[in-house]
Parts: structure tokens; sequence; C-alpha cells
């Protein structure tokens, strides 16, 4: 309950400033960009597409184009959005607040993550009007479309939680945002030094550690527990981290 | 009586890193009680204060807020506690109604109690202007209000006050410390301040702390007897010699200030100002000037905090 209470506050804090707006306008405004691009060269295409035999249709094409970029934009995006919602409270001092209310340091954590994620969770929806427009021209594979909606979702959750507790690590927003977009930005090249070593077992590691080999087979439909697990497990491992953080600023300074 | 004590600290410590803040404080608040607690900066008051609120853990020691014990059973320890930090935890980006009905809803109070819990708190900080508007384009002083309005919101035992007072025009000053005066008929009220005046004008009881340690406990009243003179200022236009002075009854010393005045130290229980007077003119000296000398506050503060200071001095000599 109190955890709402938080969530809904954050939420409308975040669109009290124009960062909010501004990040969703420039956002939707590429993505439409591309979104017609690819829908252009898919139209152009079209002819010499019905000549294979089992031609790969506009979600393939077009649908995966927008969320594949999306993904990349989240990156740079989500360290914004992230930077400020603990830091910023250190620093003006208004963490006490919360501090000497009744609540535990995890209702404090969970309800300014829930309202990053109704942030995202906004951000992806209206992501996903784009695709969904095609309806009007034609039939799309809508289990497919879940399954990007699904990944691009869970990947900005997890962005979301990286940046939460590197906010939680500095009073300085800009530290956090320059932060989280470094690591998330290893996260997602982390694979590539595994696979010029050559090395199996250490490519496999950094595989698995890698972010974007949990996001592509699920945004391509293939919908497999261990994927949806990883996801899992970095925001739960983040967010215990982020409570840590909190509680160990009352122990020690 | 034990339900009446609002709070009660035992042996606190708090240590950072190699520096003890907080050294061996206890001390108890009784409902209807205004507390104030002073010191020099730097002294630990701020820390005690974010301890009592659960902003900071204690390296040892217990905390008993109205029965429940801090560290064991945090959250309904804070459920009774309202706290106003230095710097008053607001969103600036939100009106004050918003505001208020947030820290409502953190408190816990219930969904149908909240709108009155807000009016109140409102009526109570003088805020009913301005309910609508935005806490960043209010005054320091209006700031401040919404400041004490959260700390009060959901009416819990003990207000918790740092330094409410900073920055703000005399007349608000005034306005807040009779607030406070009421606060204190209901809740028990920390006020932690270094404006002396201050705790002589709202607080039924003082604690002055020094380098961790509290140094002084007592009531006002008692403070104010103790501030009593011990010393009268005479003024005259014929003084006779310094030893005729002297030898005035209930006088234990005479130092001459200028060639026409006078310190006169007598007991504190005696007041031999009437005597002197008569004396005087009796004898033709001329009196122009006859002052009790009251030692302020401030003077008692100085004197108890640097005795202590000496205290330790000798001891690490």
């Amino acid at each position: 309950m109190m955890v709402f209470t938080l969530a809904q506050r954050e939420l409308r804090t975040l669109f009290l400033s124009p960062l909010a707006w501004s990040i969703l306008a420039v956002m939707q405004f590429i993505l439409a960009y591309l979104f017609l691009t690819s829908l252009n060269d898919f139209i152009n295409l079209q002819p010499r597409l019905q000549n294979l035999e089992s031609p790969p249709g506009a979600t393939e094409l077009v649908v995966a184009q927008v969320y594949g970029s999306a993904a990349f934009i989240f990156m740079m995006v989500v360290p914004l959005l992230t930077m400020r919602v603990i830091s910023e409270e250190r620093r003006n001092r208004s963490i006490a607040l919360l501090f000497s209310a009744p609540l535990s340091m995890t209702e404090i954590v969970l309800g300014k993550y829930l309202g990053l994620l109704g942030f995202l969770l906004l951000a992806c929806l209206m992501i996903s009007l784009m695709p969904l427009s095609l309806l009007f021209a034609g039939p799309l594979d809508l289990g497919l479309l879940l399954a990007m909606f699904l990944a691009l979702f869970l990947l900005s959750a997890c962005f979301a939680a990286i940046g939460l507790f590197l906010s939680t690590l500095t009073l300085q927003p800009t530290i956090a945002a320059i932060s989280t977009f470094g690591a998330l930005l290893l996260l997602w090249i982390i694979d590539w030094a595994g696979d010029q070593a050559g090395d199996i077992d250490a490519s496999g590691v950094l595989e698995y550690l890698s972010i974007l080999r949990h996001f592509e087979p699920l945004s391509r439909g293939l919908f497999s527990s261990t994927d949806i697990l990883y996801f899992l497990l970095f925001i739960t491992v983040f967010l215990v981290l982020s409570i840590r953080r909190l509680d160990a600023d009352r122990l020690q300074h | 009586m034990s339900n009446d004590n609002l709070i009660s600290v035992e042996h606190l410590y708090r240590r950072y890193a190699g520096l003890v803040a907080v050294k061996d404080v206890s001390f108890e608040l009784q409902r209807g009680e205004v507390l104030g607690f002073l010191g020099p900066n730097g002294a630990g008051k701020t820390t005690t204060m974010q301890i009592i609120t659960g902003n900071l853990a204690p390296t040892s020691g217990r905390i008993l807020i109205n029965g429940l014990d801090l560290l064991d059973r945090p959250r309904q320890a804070k459920g009774e506690i309202g706290y106003l930090p230095e710097q008053p935890p607001l969103y600036r980006e939100l009106t004050v109604d918003e505001y208020l009905r947030f820290c409502a809803r953190l408190n816990r109070l219930r969904r149908d109690t909240i709108t009155a819990a807000v009016d109140r708190a409102k009526q109570r900080c003088g805020l009913e202007q301005v309910g609508r508007r935005l806490i960043n384009n209010l005054s320091k002083g209006y700031q401040q209000r919404v400041g004490i309005a959260q700390a009060i919101i959901h009416s819990p035992a003990v207000v918790v006050l740092d330094e409410p007072t900073v920055g703000l025009d005399p007349i608000q000053i005034r306005e807040i410390r009779e607030l406070i005066r009421e606060l204190g008929e209901e809740h028990g009220v920390i006020l932690s301040t270094h404006i002396l005046p201050e705790v002589q004008m709202t607080c039924d009881r003082v604690q002055i702390i020094n380098r961790g340690q509290l140094v002084f406990s007592d009531h006002v009243d008692n403070l104010d007897r103790r501030m009593q003179s011990s010393s009268l200022i005479l003024g005259l236009q014929q003084p006779p010699a310094q030893h005729i002075l002297e030898a005035l009854p209930g006088i234990n010393d005479v130092q001459a200030l200028d060639n026409h005045r006078f310190r006169l130290l007598h007991a504190a229980e005696t007041n031999p100002a009437g005597a002197i007077a008569q004396q005087a003119v009796e004898q033709g000296w001329g009196l122009f000037e006859l002052t009790p000398e009251h030692k302020t506050l401030e003077q008692i503060f100085v004197e108890i905090t640097s005795s202590e200071q000496s205290d330790t001095e000798i001891e690490a000599a």
C-alpha cells in the first residue's frame, strides 16, 4: 500500500518536470522516423519478398526494427530518468521525510522503483502504438509483438534497477547518470570480448552476462525461462543492493 | 507514571570514524513538556535528534518512544514521532496541499481522515491561504511552516524540531514560538536551538550538550533562579572610600568600575539593596544608580560549556 503511495508521488514528480515529457517526445519522434523509413523499405521490398518460400512479414521486419532501436534509445534515456531518484532526495535532504516516516527501506526502494516502472511501461506502450497502427492495413503476428513488448519492458526494468542502485551511491545526479550509462553500455557489449577470445568457457560466461544475449532471443519470439529468470534475478540483485546501501546510510557515515 | 514518559533515551553512543559524536546521553521527555536542547555548534544536537527520529542508527544505547523500542519496532515507534530537520524535507515541485496529503499518507493515516488532518495542520501553522501554491514559490518562513505542518500532521506523541526559527522574521518567530508552546500542551516537544532567549521563552526544561555529553539538565525555573543576581551596580556622586563600601552589611566584595560606579558582590540569597540605599541617603553619597545585575542565559551557557572544557583539559593533562 505504502509502496503505491510512494510510486504515485515519484511518477507525479517525474511528470511535473519537463524531463519526462521531453524524453517521451524525443523518443517518440526518433522512433516514428525509424518506423516510417523501415515501413517504406518494407513496401519497396514486398514484391521481391513474395517470391520467397515463407516470406518474413511486417512484424519481423518493421516492428522488430522499432523495438530494437527502442532498446538502444532506452540505454541512453533511462540513466537520465533514474539519476535523480535517490541522489537528489539525499542532496535536498528530503530523504529525511521518508526515513522518519513509518516505512521500511524496502518499501522506500520498491516505491521508487515502481514509480520508474510506471513511467517505462507508459513509454513502452506509446512505442507500441506505432506497430499496432499497422493493424489497420493488415494482420500482425500478435504473439511475436507481445514477446517483443515484454522483452523491451524487461530490458528497461533492468536498466532502471541499475540506475536506481547507482543513484543511491552518489549525491550528484550527473555522476549517477554517467555511471549508469557506462554500466549499461558495458553490459550491452560485454560479449564482444567473448567472441574474439576464442576461449569457450570465458566467452560462455561473458555471453551469459551480456544483457543483449537475453534480450535478442525473447524479442525474436523465443520465450525461454532462462532469459526471464536472468532479467528477474538482475532486477532483484540491484534492488537488494539499493536497500542495503540506504540502510548503510543510517549505520555509518 | 511510566506511560507519560514519551521518550526515554538510555546511554546513547554514536561514533563516527574515530570520533565520538554522542557520548552516554540519557534523558526523558514527559507528556506536556517542551524540552530545549542547547549546545554550541558541533556538540551533537543534530546527531542526537537524528538518532531519536530513526534517521541515524546509534552505535549503542536504547531509545523508547511511547514505550516502543525504536530499534526493535521501528515502524510503530516512528509513527509516534514528527520530525522537522534543520533543512525542511520538502518536495518543492508539489503544492502545499499535495505535499501534506502525501505526508499524511506516508504516516498511514486512514483515507477518510486525511483531509481533516491536512486542514488541521494547515490551520495550526497558518497555511490556509497558501494551500494551492507551489512550495518552491513560498518564502522561507512559509516553507519552514510547511515543514512544521509536516511534522505534526499525524498528531504524533513527540515532535522533534531542529532549529525551527532559523531564517524567520521576528513576527514569524513569535508565531512559531507560540505554536511550539501550544504543541507542548498535548504532545512532547524537543526543540534544538542555539538562540538562548528562545529556550527561556518556550521551554519547560533545558538540556545543554557539549562535546557529545549532557552537561546540564534542569527546569527553566531553576535556571531562572540561577540567573538571579548576586551583584549590584552602585553609582554615587560622592563615593566614600572603598573599604567603607566593603564594610556594608551583606557585601562580600567591591569592584570599582570607574570613579563613581562600583560592582558590589553579595550572597545570592540576600538582597542588600535597601540597606545600601538607606546608607547612601543618610551619608549624602549622591546615589544615582542602584541596579541588580542579571546573569543572562548566555553567561550561564558559557560558564557551563567552558568550565566543562577546562575540566576535560585538566583531565587530558
